[in-house]
């Protein structure tokens, strides 16, 4: 009964992408740009953290912390994003998000608020976008004076076929 | 009491129990066919678990149980109250016999015929309806062990034969003193008027129709229903899911209770202390339990093994022998369950791939029977899970063709693959290497399942090979679960654990302790215990950045966690080391799990993030597999980096006049020898050195050997052989560029060099070893490439390090710029790299490519063609010479001949000058 009782929801929401619902999204800057992601995919937002660092781990892997008993894998999304590193006299915050069950903590300059984007302002990627940013993320959203750029998880913690990009 | 039958009587008692509530509700709704066919697959079940275990009379019941059944499900018979009940019967007598097997481990003799017949009867529909079913009362259920009794009727015959079928002696205390009551089988059978049908057409209640249906000989069921709680209430299910949790939260628990104690250690005196105390005991032993329950014997994942590979030697007309070792080994039920499939399906590739006929085993001088060894073993945190046959091994050739055929890889790719990396096709999806399929193995789903299966739960498998001698997959599973004991280290500011179980001992060392670090050629070692201890630095294995305002000094003290992998032992260099902590091995992120330095990580009392090391990683990273090439690589490092470079030389004193040196890389070994363990033989004083007699050779011919007292030699060694040069006195070990000045007359100096700001003779090694052994050279193998500087360059070709090492430094002195390279190869590379020679010196005998090999591919069009090429050999026979000369060599030298190598390059190179004016 309850797997039945689930489908008319899901129909629901994926009707709602095709009519032009909205998303809702937390946003983040990183080197003054913001970017989002879905909010249903974060677990936490955490201030400055004492993170232990990984020897030998690609440079992208900032280390690991200690969230409420879990490891939670720390990822420098700047230098993902090929930017430079965050100066070290900025604390910076972190977004939790879960990846086939394991936490990664996503190191950004600041965390903003939740909104709630219509779907009518979502656009592609730019096909002259910088290609490692065109690789992890999904689209683009026009925000009244900026763009949001929204970030894929499973994309930007897929290290993988990094060295391609 | 036998596992698998008090397992089987848990289960079979679970199921009837289940089966009991189902079958009523099927009387219910007779056309509900979920409901029928669970029940069906129930009495399947109870009759191939019984099949299995050879109870034929339970056997029976429960198959003529399941013909019923089973025309229900084909819609052949209509569903009756009688039918049902008749089946409920069925049941009883199940457990009534069932009852006789938990208190005799054995089955009642006699049968259930009359029951059988009206099972059959009813499958045929004969049995009408419901009144039907009442005329033709049936016999007591349990007719077979009827009657009153606590203790099963059971005769002293039958006691004797339940005894006798026993597996020990544990099982003889229920039936000690049954009733000797005469029941002859046939009486058994004589059915009892028995009110149960009409009865049961009305009952819903399961536990009333049984009672019921027991009629007058209901005692007995009800006896049996009692004992069979007694199997029941010493085993529960439960299911894995929750042992998992229990687990996780124990493992929390254990890492709550550390950090209570970490601050309480910080505070003197605390009112907590003593029930701190308390939970910290309390929990330790909760862990025990908790883990205890999920570990077994991986013997359990053996145990249909020996019936399989016995069947497969039938099946393949082989003889096998299968070894089992380790089977108490134990692991974690759930990686048990998970490796079951895997390692059967490895045992029966071994058994049906690997293995030989005996016809073949024969012709191949091997026993007729092969064997397949399994073998289990933990080892630093890890579980080895060996499975070895001694059979042809892997065909690395079928590999290959299966390979090309599937697309895999080219030829061309395929070549330039080590026979390892070919190996590993085996483990793509869709490969499979039977030239037939057999009804074993050989339908291309197999060794890629098996990968997936064992990465799945983060362990690895390694294959080596070797043609004609057999196989070894080596499977490897990480203990994810366990609770380890750990030391925890720092390193440049980073803390570590290491497991505990690795870890020997400790050393402290500083240059005010009894333990210094020396460095040999820039690699530290420990004198421990007369013993060369090889050490690590982690700073440098994981790339630490030095702590900022931290100067590390060289006499700063260090510590080195003495650590054991297998049997090869070494020595981790950390800066601090603190106590030892109980952790939990959490597995590292999935982005980090290349890394093989750890092998997780875990959060310590504090609250801090730590990595655990591995020391299987560490070890393999420091170079204990690869050890026995690293002297070669070290050695090509040396020539590679060609005369501008320094070299390591060793200087030291021997007779008068200045101190003399020699290239570092030449010497095996420093050894200091007592003089009293000096002999004479055939004039030459010889020492014992490793089992062998060494040769000892004075620098100076008319030195004298003292009388007592402790010598220095120098070893040399190549292959099995080493000499010992006698010195005074070892001086010290410089990186210098070495520049031989002054080219010596006398034999034995290659000439002096300012080494350490002072005039030192460079001794030549070459002649020592002549002295030590007129053939040395003859013997090696060896070959060299130099170059000349000054106005030519050299290129060595020969594998030996050693004669490489001696070439370089004598071709120097002769004023060529020597580049040396360790194989044909690496020679040909440096062609293509655009690297110019004016002569290219290379040995014969090379593993791989030959020495004519080379001197062909070099002639046939490559940039070099026009390059003289002279050949090095031990072997210096005319026939030599002439196979040289057609294969492109320009000149050909004996090895040995050192002035007859100077000589032919000089003339070679003039002649080459003459041509070109």
């Amino acid at each position: 009964m309850s797997s039945n009782a689930k489908l008319p929801a899901k129909k629901t929401k994926g009707e709602e992408v095709v009519s032009g619902g909205s998303q809702d999204y937390v946003t983040m800057t990183i080197a003054d740009q913001l970017f989002g992601i879905p909010v249903l995919q974060v677990q936490d937002v955490l201030g400055h953290q004492k993170i232990t660092r990984i020897p030998l781990a690609p440079p992208e892997v900032a280390g690991s912390l200690n969230l409420r008993g879990r490891i939670v894998t720390a990822i420098d999304v700047r230098l993902r994003l090929n930017l430079l590193a965050r100066p070290k006299d900025k604390p910076g915050m972190s977004i939790v998000v879960d990846l086939r069950g394991e936490l990664y903590s996503l190191m950004v300059d600041s965390v903003g608020e939740v909104l709630s984007l219509s779907n009518e302002d979502f656009e592609r990627n730019p096909a002259t976008l910088d290609p490692r940013w065109r690789e992890v993320s999904t689209g683009i959203y026009r925000l009244n004076g900026q763009l949001m750029v929204v970030l894929d998880v499973p994309r930007l913690l897929n290290f993988t076929n990094m060295e391609a990009a | 009491m036998d596992d698998l039958l008090s397992e089987f009587l848990t289960e079979t008692n679970e199921n009837l129990s289940v089966l009991d509530v189902e079958l009523v509700r099927l009387e219910q709704n007779p056309n509900d066919p979920e409901l029928l066919s669970n029940i069906f697959r129930l009495v399947h079940t109870i009759k191939g678990t019984c099949g299995f275990l050879g109870l034929p009379r339970l056997e029976k019941v429960a198959h003529a149980s399941e013909n019923v059944l089973g025309k229900f499900r084909d819609g052949e018979l209509v569903i009756t109250p009688a039918a049902v009940s008749l089946i409920l019967q069925a049941l009883d007598t199940i457990k009534g016999l069932l009852a006789v097997l938990e208190a005799t481990e054995a089955e009642p003799p006699g049968d259930d015929n009359d029951l059988i017949i009206r099972l059959n009867a009813c499958a045929e529909g004969k049995l009408g309806g419901a009144p039907a079913a009442a005329a033709p009362p049936p016999p007591p259920p349990p007719p077979a062990k009827k009657e009153e009794v606590e203790v099963p009727s059971v005769s002293l015959e039958e006691l004797e034969a339940a005894w006798n079928a026993a597996p020990g002696p544990s099982t003889a205390l229920t039936p000690v003193q049954p009733e000797p009551e005469p029941e002859p089988a046939k009486e058994l059978a004589v059915p009892e008027p028995d009110p149960v049908p009409a009865a049961a057409s009305k009952m819903p209640v399961p536990a009333a129709h049984a009672a019921q249906s027991a009629g007058s000989s209901g005692d007995d069921v009800r006896e049996a229903g009692n004992k069979e709680s007694a199997v029941a209430a010493q085993t529960i299910r439960v299911n894995v899911d929750l042992l998992e949790n229990l687990m996780t939260m124990v493992s929390e628990l254990v890492l709550t209770r550390n950090q209570l104690l970490q601050i309480l250690r910080s505070q003197k005196e605390s009112e907590f202390a003593a029930p701190l105390q308390r939970l910290n005991h309390v929990t330790s032993e909760l862990q025990e339990g908790v883990m205890k329950t999920r570990m077994q014997p991986i013997g359990n994942a053996w145990a249909k093994l020996p019936r399989l590979v016995r069947d497969l030697a039938h099946e393949l007309s082989k003889k096998i022998d299968l070894q089992m070792l380790g089977a108490d080994t134990e692991l974690d039920r759930q990686v048990l369950e998970l490796i079951k499939d895997p390692l059967t399906h490895m045992v029966r590739n071994s058994a049906d791939h690997g293995l030989e006929t005996p016809a073949e085993r024969l012709k191949a001088g091997k026993s007729e029977t092969g064997r397949v060894t399994l073998n289990a073993y933990h080892e630093g945190g890890h579980i080895i899970i060996e499975i070895q046959d001694d059979g042809k091994g892997l065909a690395i050739d079928k590999i290959k063709q299966k390979a090309i055929q599937n697309g895999m890889a080219s030829e061309g790719e395929l070549a330039a693959m080590s026979d390892q990396q070919i190996i590993q096709f085996i483990m793509k999806p869709g490969f499979s290497t039977a030239a037939k399929v057999t009804s074993v193995s050989g339908r291309g789903v197999g060794m890629d399942v098996v990968k997936t299966n064992i990465e799945k739960i983060g362990g690895t498998i390694e294959i080596k090979s070797q043609q004609g001698k057999g196989s070894t997959f080596v499977i490897k599973i990480p203990l994810t679960l366990a609770i380890v004991s750990a030391l925890i280290v720092e390193c440049a500011g980073e803390r570590f654990a290491i497991p505990q179980i690795s870890v020997v001992e400790l050393v402290r060392a500083a240059s005010d302790s009894e333990h210094t670090i020396e460095r040999l050629k820039g690699t530290p070692v420990l004198r421990l215990r007369n013993r060369l201890l090889p050490l690590v630095s982690l700073q440098e294995l994981l790339r630490l950045e030095d702590v900022e305002g931290k100067e590390k000094r060289a006499d700063d003290e260090t510590f080195i966690v003495v650590t054991q992998v297998g049997t090869y032992t070494f020595g981790i260099m950390v800066d601090r080391v603190f106590d030892t902590e109980e952790i939990v091995v959490k597995p590292v992120a999935p982005i980090l799990r290349h890394i093989e330095m750890f092998s997780g990580n875990t959060i310590l009392g504090d609250g801090s993030v730590i990595m655990i090391l591995d020391p299987n990683g560490i070890a393999s990273a420091s170079g204990e597999i690869t050890m026995g090439e690293n002297a070669g690589k070290d050695t090509t490092t040396v020539q590679a980096t060609r005369q501008e470079d320094k070299m390591a030389l060793l200087l030291f004193r021997a007779g008068d006049g200045a101190p003399k040196a020699v290239p570092l890389s030449l010497v095996a070994r420093l050894e200091d020898v007592d003089v009293a363990a000096v002999e004479m033989s055939n004039g030459l004083p010889v020492v014992q050195y490793r089992g062998k007699l060494m040769p000892l050779v004075p620098i100076d011919p008319g030195f004298m050997l003292g009388k007592e007292g402790r010598q220095p030699v120098l070893v040399f060694a190549d292959g099995d052989r080493s000499m010992g040069l006698i010195v005074d006195e070892i001086v010290d070990i410089v990186e210098e560029k070495l520049v031989v000045q002054l080219t010596a007359e006398r034999p034995g100096l290659m000439g002096s060099a300012i080494i350490a700001g002072k005039a030192t003779e460079v001794i030549d090694a070459g002649f020592f070893l002549t002295q030590a052994y007129k053939d040395w050279f003859g013997s090696s193998q060896g070959s060299e490439a130099f170059e000349e500087e000054k106005s030519q360059r050299v290129l060595l070709v020969d594998d030996s390090p050693f004669f490489r090492n001696l070439l370089t430094p004598l071709l120097s002195v002769a004023g060529y710029d020597v580049t040396a390279v360790e194989n044909a190869q690496e020679a040909l590379a440096l062609c293509e790299a655009g690297e110019d020679f004016d002569v290219i010196v290379s040995d014969i005998e090379m593993p791989g490519m030959s020495g004519f090999d080379f001197a062909e591919t070099v002639r046939r069009g490559s940039r070099w063609q026009a390059v003289p090429l002279v050949a090095l050999s031990s072997h210096a026979t005319p026939r030599d010479l002439d196979r040289g000369r057609q294969a492109g060599f320009t000149d050909y030298v004996a090895k040995f001949d050192r002035d007859a190598l100077l000589f032919a390059l000089q003339q070679t190179l003039s002649e080459q000058k003459g041509a070109q004016a």
